[in-house]
């Protein structure tokens, strides 16, 4: 299946839910912030959100800023 | 005077009156340092894609969020929409729903855009957030935003980075005559006598980013700008006596020496 990261086509395959494509960036569910398809998913809904082909997501965490 | 100078911002209060942001600075390390003598209560952050290449970069970990209160902001936003997606994102990451509304499409003076400001912060008071909207210092703007219930107004002093302190002083005066929330002069301040400034005229608090990151020594001119919102916060309820046209002896213009 295809999904969209942040701008960049990734494939994926079969049965991911989102928690687990976090952990296989090597990313912290606590630590980011995640919409799928303009949609703000709760962290508490990651571990029983599967993932869609054509699914766009972006993956956002905080950075510096004024 | 000070246990009585209680800053209140929606249901809130706090002593210091400095907020700080967390930009460009030269380590997390730095950056921590320089909050910690700032004194402030609330530190500014911003969200950007994380790198796919690089996915343990993590600022947060030098944040102690149970000192700070975090106030995201939407910067990178180019229209309102983008600024109530990011001040979403934030609130799904942990946040407070409190949030600074930033939306600055032009990127040579990052001057925010106030009719996309004002949309958003339509959508985003209705949604439940605390807004605290960086915008001109436009007087008229200032007054709509807070009919509508934004916690604040933040009106910028020059623009974010420039460092030339408060360049807009007659228009933040109206504002801060007119102003029923507080009045937060955020962006432009690069030196601790331009929040003094700002303080001395009214304004109930500062937001300072650059100045204190690319100084050579941040902790150190942190804890001056601390001072200097408390000098100038101090004699602003003082009193600051008046400029005058004619000079006025200090002394008495009776008993000099005869010839």
């Amino acid at each position: 299946m295809i999904v969209y990261i942040n701008g960049q086509k990734r494939t994926l395959d079969g049965d991911v839910t989102l928690l687990e494509l976090l952990e296989k960036l090597g990313l912290n569910p606590d630590r980011v912030a995640v919409e799928l398809n303009h949609q703000v998913v709760l962290k508490e809904n990651f571990s029983g959100h599967r993932l869609q082909d054509e699914d766009r997501l972006e993956i956002v965490r905080f950075v510096g800023g004024g | 005077m000070a246990d009585t100078d209680i800053l209140k911002i929606a249901d809130r209060e706090f002593n210091s009156r400095l907020l700080v942001g967390t930009g460009k600075f030269s380590s997390g390390k730095e950056m921590a340092k320089a909050l910690d003598a700032s004194g402030c209560e609330i530190v500014t952050v911003a969200l950007r894609r994380v790198d796919l290449d690089d996915p343990n970069d993590d600022m947060l970990s030098f944040i102690d969020t149970d000192r700070y209160l975090l106030l995201p902001n939407t910067s990178g936003a180019r229209d309102a929409e983008e600024a109530v997606r990011l001040a979403r994102l934030a609130r799904a990451a942990g946040c407070e729903p409190w949030v600074k509304l930033e939306v600055t499409p032009d990127p040579y003076y990052l001057l925010p855009d106030p009719i996309e400001t004002f949309k958003a912060a339509q959508v985003l008071i209705k949604d439940g957030f605390t807004v605290l909207p960086y915008i001109n210092a436009d007087p008229v703007l200032a007054k709509r935003l807070q009919e509508i219930g934004t916690a604040t107004v933040m009106p910028l002093g020059a623009p974010i980075g420039t460092n030339k302190g408060v360049r807009t002083r007659e228009q933040i005066s109206i504002i801060i005559e007119q102003a029923v929330v507080p009045v937060v002069v955020d962006a432009g301040l690069g030196a601790p006598s331009h929040v003094a400034e700002a303080m001395e005229m009214g304004a109930d608090a500062v937001l300072v980013n650059t100045a204190l990151a690319i100084s050579p020594r941040p902790s150190q001119i942190a804890k001056a700008f601390k001072m200097a919102v408390e000098a100038g916060r101090l004699a602003f309820l003082a009193g600051i006596a008046p400029e005058r046209k004619f000079a006025e002896a200090s002394s008495p213009l009776t008993g000099f020496l005869g010839d």
